[in-house]
């Protein structure tokens, strides 16, 4: 996303060069050309991307219960946008999406930032202690949600978690199976940093081995001191840009958190996030496709609002230079 | 792995052993420890019987491992763990082959066929790009559905090839790629298909490996589309084969980890003899998105 107006205009760069060498008789042949290059991926694009979603702007004007292609008397108007809006159970999976990225961007950016710094000091096993906090990327949301249930926070005396309170005297919590106290967030935030750190942790390293090193000998002939220092002053504003990325990435993910809400707390109707919501709806025992569109193109309509807004917020201009 | 050889120590550490470095490393091993500790519980699980599991006192590993566990996961007739692994193999390597295929002859086309109208149709790439991914399960399976393609593994595979992303990036390299090289090929009397397969592709290698791989692991890991798809038993991949034991009451719990522990597998030795291309792979991906 942040690099389509980064790209445009080497786009004019990379196929203008040759223009001028194209015969009147060779442009024919250039354009086959390309369309036998381009031509299977952009009709791809349009059967499965393009067309499906026109056509479920079009099916969200109507009452689409189990069929894909409505007869005229279903037509509802705008009856499925405002049912979807006045939804209470809509507007819940809102208001837990907004608390589930309120925790889990800034915990993950943190974690794999420190990580990141961590690994970057460190001067024994350095590949061994990179292998480890990777490899959970490996693992799927299906397979950590199987062991965070049914090993971890499992509910009952030989889960490790409550294992290990007991051991301080703290009786048994059960994890998922309450919304209230809300402990399910733990386990839901915990599953998905375990699996994620790691990513960003990377894209970390690698942007903070393309600091200049001269900028740290500078600021330590200037009297720097080494740590809280030259962070601040040298390495964090460094990491501007990939910071910025991660932040979007981590966003983004968030917005599409659906595995380990479903095998989690896909029970629990006040833990469901939107894409849980709308595929209980639409792909459930009834397939209410008519709803289901027009809540997939509210939820596009506000991701694509907020995406504006904080590529403004956090200045894209920057980011975009490099 | 190798940078640390190639770079200057950072000024930033101190030489000589100090305490902040030894907090440090006493802390990255914490840390390592906790984040190994999942996979540890896998691996006792799945070769523990179910009374081991549940027992009271909590045990480090069972002290005669139930290989049993592993002939009655694929008896079991009730779980087509078999048909499932296979199901995800066949996925995860036609979407790798099929989306290397069609995002880099499209990349290439994009980055150096001077057609007029090149601009326009990168633009439409772009503009998908700004679909958020997820939400268009709903309208893609609107278009499978009457495709006739529920449950098959065309409905499976073909929809997920068409990834603007990859193609996006794969234009982005081509953009870099030597100009010289292709030229020579052109003065051979190659044309542009000529120079992508005989020159392009060849000196690709580790951007090709990279994108395959992270490709693969995605494939193999997704989920959300796999169950959207996969209505019939016979077309379950792993991923959906384990979630519908994880919601059955009925299931033996250390089949279930092992079941998870066969899921996870072809992705440890990915990670264990591929993590080069995969973290190379995570750099640019993540970077230019």
């Amino acid at each position: 996303m942040a690099v389509s107006a980064a790209t445009a205009a080497d786009a004019t760069a990379g196929t203008g060069e040759h223009a001028p060498r194209a015969r009147r008789g060779g442009r024919r042949r250039t354009a086959l050309t390309f369309w036998g290059f381009v031509g299977p991926f952009l009709i791809g694009l349009l059967v499965f991307t393009i067309i499906p979603v026109g056509w479920s702007a079009y099916l969200s004007f109507f009452d689409a219960t189990n069929t894909v292609s409505p007869t005229p008397e279903d037509f509802v108007g705008f009856g499925n946008y405002t049912a979807m809006l006045t939804d209470p159970a809509f507007q819940d999976s809102l208001v837990t999406f907004t608390v589930f990225a309120a925790f889990i961007v800034p915990v993950t950016f943190a974690f794999s930032l420190g990580l990141a710094l961590m690994l970057n000091r460190v001067r024994f096993m350095r590949a061994f202690f990179r292998s480890v906090f990777f490899l959970p990327f490996a693992c799927s949301y299906v397979v950590a949600a199987l062991v965070w249930k049914m090993s971890i926070f499992n509910g009952v005396r030989y889960g490790l978690a409550n294992t290990v309170l007991d051991l301080f005297g703290v009786d048994e919590i059960a994890w998922l199976f309450r919304p209230d106290p809300p402990w399910f967030w733990l386990v839901i935030v915990s599953l998905r940093l375990w699996i994620q750190v790691g990513f960003y942790m990377i894209l970390f390293i690698a942007a903070l081995q393309q600091i200049p090193q001269h900028l740290y000998e500078a600021a330590y002939v200037d009297g720097a001191k080494p740590g809280r220092q030259t962070f601040w002053h040298i390495t964090l504003p460094q990491l501007r840009a990939t910071s910025v990325a991660v932040l979007m990435l981590i966003l983004i993910a968030a917005y599409q958190a659906f595995d380990e809400f479903l095998l989690l707390v896909g029970t629990m109707p006040s833990a469901r996030p939107p894409l849980v919501y709308l595929y209980q709806t639409s792909l459930g025992m009834q397939q209410e496709l008519g709803t289901g569109s027009a809540g997939a193109l509210i939820l596009a309509l506000l991701i694509a609002i907020v995406t504006l807004l904080q590529g403004k917020f956090l200045g894209f201009g920057n980011s975009e230079d490099r | 792995m190798t940078t640390e050889t190639k770079r200057p120590a950072p000024v930033g550490r101190r030489r000589g052993p100090s305490s902040g470095g030894t907090v440090n490393f006493l802390a990255l091993s914490v840390l390592a420890v906790l984040f190994l500790i999942p996979f540890y519980l896998i691996l006792r699980n799945a070769l523990s019987t179910d009374a081991e599991i549940t027992a009271p006192g909590w045990m480090w590993f069972p002290v005669s491992p139930a290989w049993e566990n592993i002939e009655k996961l694929f008896t079991d007739p009730s779980v087509p763990m078999a048909r499932a692994l296979l199901n995800s193999a066949l996925v995860a390597i036609l979407t790798t082959l099929g989306t290397l295929f069609l995002c880099a002859t499209a990349g290439y086309g994009l980055a150096r066929i001077p057609y007029r109208h090149a601009n326009k149709v990168f633009y439409i790439v772009l503009a998908t790009l700004m679909i958020p991914g997820a939400i268009t399960f709903v309208p893609s399976f609107v278009m499978v559905s009457s495709l006739g393609w529920i449950s098959d593994l065309r409905g499976l595979v073909i929809p997920t090839l068409f990834n603007g992303f990859v193609a996006f990036l794969c234009r982005q390299y081509f953009l870099s790629f030597p100009r010289e090289l292709e030229e020579a090929a052109r003065v051979d009397g190659l044309g542009y298909w000529g120079s992508f397969w005989r020159i392009v592709i060849p000196n690709s290698g580790n951007f090709l490996a990279a994108i395959a791989v992270i490709t693969f692991v995605g494939s193999w890991n997704s989920f959300l589309w796999p169950l959207v798809i996969g209505r019939s038993p016979d077309s379950w991949t792993v991923q959906v084969a384990l979630s519908t034991f994880l919601t059955a009451q009925t299931v033996s719990l250390s089949q279930l980890f092992l079941a998870a522990l066969v899921a996870m597998l072809p992705l440890l030795f990915v990670f264990l003899f591929l993590q080069r291309f995969l973290v190379q792979g995570v750099a640019q991906t993540g970077l230019k998105g």
